[in-house]
């Protein structure tokens, strides 16, 4: 590809292309585009030099040692953190100075590595919260209970169950979110990401306390979601059999600097990706 | 008959416990209006119905800030002392104009409940990006603030309107504020409000906590409840799936403000002298005991802890002195019952546990 | 001249805010709870020293030691008994009992000593016995330093810098800090978390009886409600400096103290209190965890 110029504080800078899209995104502008992004903490750099492109179905991945800086770019995407420098493009679009939830509303969802689910809700209610910002009625509407109410009442009820269905998790509607067990509370993440909508999905360690079989099955369901909605994927796992089964890109960073970019083959074969996990050789 | 019950068994957990919530206020209501026109209450707890309506009305609303939004607020009895000094300014100062005294309530009611909104409008935008233990010590600082600056307030009202004056030095009585000789002081500085008309009755009382009743539950069931309660229980998650913080929980917190200046402004118009001291850091403190005891989240339980607490005192009577002291004992060995895990182990195994979803409301 | 008078009696002022607050302080720190009950120890406090020098006829400084005998008992007594039942329980569990305990204590001391308020000796009387006052008398006269404010800081300055070093230097104070920070992680390197509780909530105690003391000698009068605005001062002043921070509560309380005499002194007595708590509340909105407090972002 071609180097494309964007906008960024006043001056053109080029954006490093990379070459980890797939094919049939190839003729679609990328979802997103990160280019020289960093962030310092105090004297600490925790990030830097992050330019990653993502094409529209893409399932990406972020790998890395711990420590190496994988959430803090999740934590830069959705603007947790403001990043120090450099610039995020999704769709096309600048992200700079936007809050976490105005950035959600313009496309990426996520989830976390630590949990965050409404614990004391139902399980209903933690995905209807995820279609916040798809139902239109106001609060006067709400305490008054008028017609729109109840119209858009149903149809979220009705959409929070379909998207609970993905996950065959439509019974457990009425349980407790906090009182669900693990791996459920982590499908119920992915669901209550999804129901805002997302053209981008950010997955801090689906895998995480997962045992074999449950990850194999969360592999399809990645996978199955990104056919469904037609939305680009992006997963932070240190499970290998999960990255480099579905990631159809793969980015490697160490000390907050990509390492290495590439699919899977190119990453497994990569002196420097060997080093960084296993140490240098003797 | 069979059809119908069925149906009830049909419907959702929380809107069942909603319908039994607004039942037992209504029952609640005609029994103890037929007990009184029968003379079977005796004079004080006639004299109790007003306020218990009014301090059930708080402490529900007490219950959307801190057991809906998740923030403790100590200084809830400052926005229901401008609710009842607005309150009792509007409906002396419109004796003449509206002689109808439901309507005059009504329309002092929804002043305080507005004037109270705007109280809350200015302590909350600056104020809630604090957390935690901070914004309960603004609510507080806010509270006191409110108190003083009523206790400085001299409002008269004659044919040419409104008088006003703030009395800062201390020197200014209420016949500096040029008032015609005939006029009619409403707001006396330190001594409050005096001869005050008082309108405020047991029925306009019950429609108040209705009326409450279903701003707060079906806020809660809402769209925004739900946003609410997703910033209550994880900011952080609530953000990421594009929730507007700021705005939801300024909303949570202004109703609860204007709420609160409702019950205010009835429990004014139920009094012909009312001081600001009234309205302390003890009051709002009271209202927090309903509803913690009540529960958090709870409604029905605000409900029930503001009337019992209320009339506990009244009850302890035969305690004589010892009331307050047998009242804290109460109150402390009822937290120590409902949160100690052992003391509850030992309840558990005498009352058999509830099964399913805890629900909030 | 005058301005300086007013601002050495709100120092003294505040140095009273500041030892209460250095107990609320340690104990939030320790037991992340707000013990509202501290206000009413600070009153107990002035009531046993009031009995002993009026009743027992015992000099002023032994007063003052039995005061802070009986407050150390209750503080322990009192943690024992409720809130350590509560360690698991939610933090506003905890506020309710503290509340419930504030109850008690003001209606156990009205049942005592009645509603009325007694007239307080103070610890070093106002004019001696010459008839003269008992101040440092300074710039031939024109600025009269009571030796109560003195006294009064000069405790609260041996207060701060002892409890600065027991924190900071001896086994007891690491193991608060150890336990202000992570209880779990405290007890796992063999810190007894619950006696370290206790600790704190004895010294925390101990403080406010010698608050209470200075106060009654300041206000000279003493009734079941004495402690609570001053308590409730004591603690926005811990929050004004920093919750959990001992600097902080000591320099929250100073300020306090002098913007409630200056405010007093050239506003208005009416509105002292409520300039007093619109200035706290600007300076959470310019520094949302007070003066001295560290603000930690969560992680995410």
């Amino acid at each position: 590809m071609a180097e494309k110029k964007v906008f960024e504080k006043g001056k053109m800078v080029p954006v490093p292309s990379v070459s980890i899209i797939p094919e049939r995104d190839l003729g679609k502008s990328p979802i997103l585009e990160c280019s020289h992004l960093g962030i310092d903490f105090g004297g600490l750099t925790a990030v830097n030099e992050f330019n990653i492109t993502v094409g529209r179905t893409e399932i990406a991945g972020l790998i890395g040692p711990n420590g190496a800086g994988k959430t803090t770019v999740f934590n830069l995407l959705t603007k947790v953190y403001q990043p120090t420098r450099g610039t995020i493009l999704l769709d096309g679009l600048d992200t700079h100075g936007k809050t976490p939830a105005q950035i959600n509303r313009m496309g990426i969802a996520r989830t976390f590595q630590n949990i965050r689910l409404f614990n004391n809700l139902s399980v209903e209610d933690n995905v209807k919260i995820g279609l916040h910002n798809q139902e239109k009625y106001s609060m006067v509407s709400g305490i008054l209970r008028l017609p729109k109410y109840w119209r858009q009442e149903k149809a979220a009820h009705e959409r929070a169950l379909e998207l609970l269905s993905i996950f065959d998790m439509q019974h457990m509607a009425n349980y407790q979110a906090g009182s669900l067990p693990y791996g459920a509370q982590r499908r119920l993440e992915i669901v209550r990401a999804l129901a805002t909508n997302p053209s981008l999905l950010l997955l801090d360690e689906p895998a995480a306390g997962m045992n074999p079989s449950e990850t194999a099955e969360l592999m399809e369901n990645i996978v199955k979601i990104r056919d469904m909605f037609q939305i680009a994927i992006m997963l932070i796992e240190h499970d290998m059999s999960l990255v480099m089964g579905i990631c159809e890109g793969i980015c490697v960073l160490n000390f907050g600097q990509i390492i290495a970019k590439g699919t899977a083959e190119e990453i497994q074969s990569n002196p420097t990706v060997i080093e960084a996990y296993l140490g240098k050789q003797q | 008959m069979k059809k119908l019950i069925g149906r009830i068994k049909g419907l959702k957990k929380t809107t069942k416990v909603d319908f039994a919530t607004y039942l037992g206020v209504i029952l609640a209501f005609v029994l103890f209006t037929v007990l009184r026109d029968r003379g079977l209450l005796n004079r004080s707890i006639t004299g109790m119905l007003v306020p218990i309506c009014a301090y059930i009305v708080m402490a529900v609303s007490l219950n959307l800030t801190v057991g809906i939004l998740g923030e403790l607020s100590l200084g809830h009895a400052g926005f229901m002392s401008v609710g009842a000094f607005s309150g009792v300014i509007a409906a002396q100062s419109l004796q003449a104009a509206v002689p109808s005294a439901p309507v005059r309530l009504a329309i002092a009611i929804l002043v305080g409940a507005l004037f109270a909104a705007v109280a809350g409008t200015i302590v909350g935008v600056p104020v809630l990006r604090l957390q935690g233990d901070y914004l309960a010590i603004v609510t507080l600082a806010f509270g006191e603030i409110i108190k003083e600056l009523i206790n400085c307030l001299l409002v008269g009202c004659d044919s040419r309107g409104l008088h006003i004056a703030f009395n800062i030095t201390g020197n200014l009585t209420i016949n500096d504020i040029g008032m015609e000789p005939g006029g009619m002081a409403i707001i006396k500085g330190a001594q409050g409000a005096t001869g005050t008309t008082t309108i405020a009755s047991f029925t306009a009382g019950f429609i108040l906590i209705m009326l409450t009743l279903v701003i707060v539950l079906n806020l809660v069931r809402s769209r925004a409840g739900r946003a609410i309660m997703a910033l209550r229980d994880n900011r952080i998650a609530a953000e990421s799936v594009g929730i507007n913080i700021t705005k939801y929980k300024l909303m949570a917190f202004i109703t609860s403000a204007a709420l609160a200046g409702g019950a205010g402004a009835l429990y004014g118009l139920n009094y012909s002298n009312l001081s600001a001291s009234k309205f302390s850091f003890d009051t709002s403190i009271l209202v927090l005991v309903y509803v913690v005891l009540g529960g958090l989240g709870r409604m029905w339980g605000s409900i029930i802890a503001a009337a019992v607490l209320y009339i506990l005192p009244e009850a302890l009577r035969e305690f004589a002195d010892y009331r307050m002291l047998v009242y804290a004992i109460v109150l402390i060995l009822v937290m120590l019952a409902t949160n100690n895990d052992q003391l509850k182990a030992l309840a558990g195994r005498i009352i058999p546990k509830r099964k399913g979803v805890s629900s909030n409301g | 001249m005058e301005f300086l008078s007013y601002l050495i009696s709100g120092i003294s002022l505040g140095s009273v805010y500041a030892i209460i607050a250095l107990g609320y302080t340690m104990v939030y720190g320790i037991a992340k709870m707000l013990n509202f009950a501290h206000g009413d120890v600070i009153m107990v406090g002035g009531y046993i020293s009031f009995c002993a020098m009026s009743y027992l006829e015992l000099p002023g400084w032994l007063s003052v030691v039995l005061a802070m005998a009986v407050c150390t008992v209750l503080g322990v007594v009192i943690e024992g008994l409720a809130y350590k039942p509560l360690r698991q329980a939610t933090s506003l569990a905890v506020l309710i009992t503290a509340i419930g305990v504030s109850y008690f204590l003001q209606n156990a001391a009205q049942l005592i000593w009645g509603a009325s308020p007694k007239g307080y000796t103070p610890l070093v009387p106002a004019l001696n016995a010459k008839g003269e006052p008992n101040a440092l008398q300074l710039f031939d006269g024109q600025l009269s330093i009571p030796y109560l404010s003195l006294l009064i800081m000069a405790v609260c300055i041996i207060v701060m810098v002892a409890l600065t070093f027991f924190t900071g230097q001896t086994k007891l104070g690491k193991a608060m800090r150890a336990c202000s920070e992570d209880k779990g992680a405290a007890q796992l390197m063999g810190i007894n978390v619950n006696r370290t509780i206790s600790v704190t909530f004895a010294i925390g105690s101990a403080l406010a009886a010698v608050a209470g003391v200075l106060l009654c000698s300041f206000t000279t009068s003493l009734m079941p409600t004495t402690g609570s605005m001053p308590g409730i001062k004591a603690f926005t002043a811990a929050v004004f400096g920093g919750i959990g921070s001992i600097p902080g509560a000591f320099l929250g309380g100073i300020l306090l103290g002098i913007i409630e005499s200056l405010a007093k002194a050239y506003i208005s007595t009416q509105l002292a209190n409520a300039i007093l708590f619109a200035v706290l509340i600007i300076v959470l909105l310019v520094r949302p965890s007070g003066l001295l407090g560290k603000y930690v972002p969560e992680k995410v």
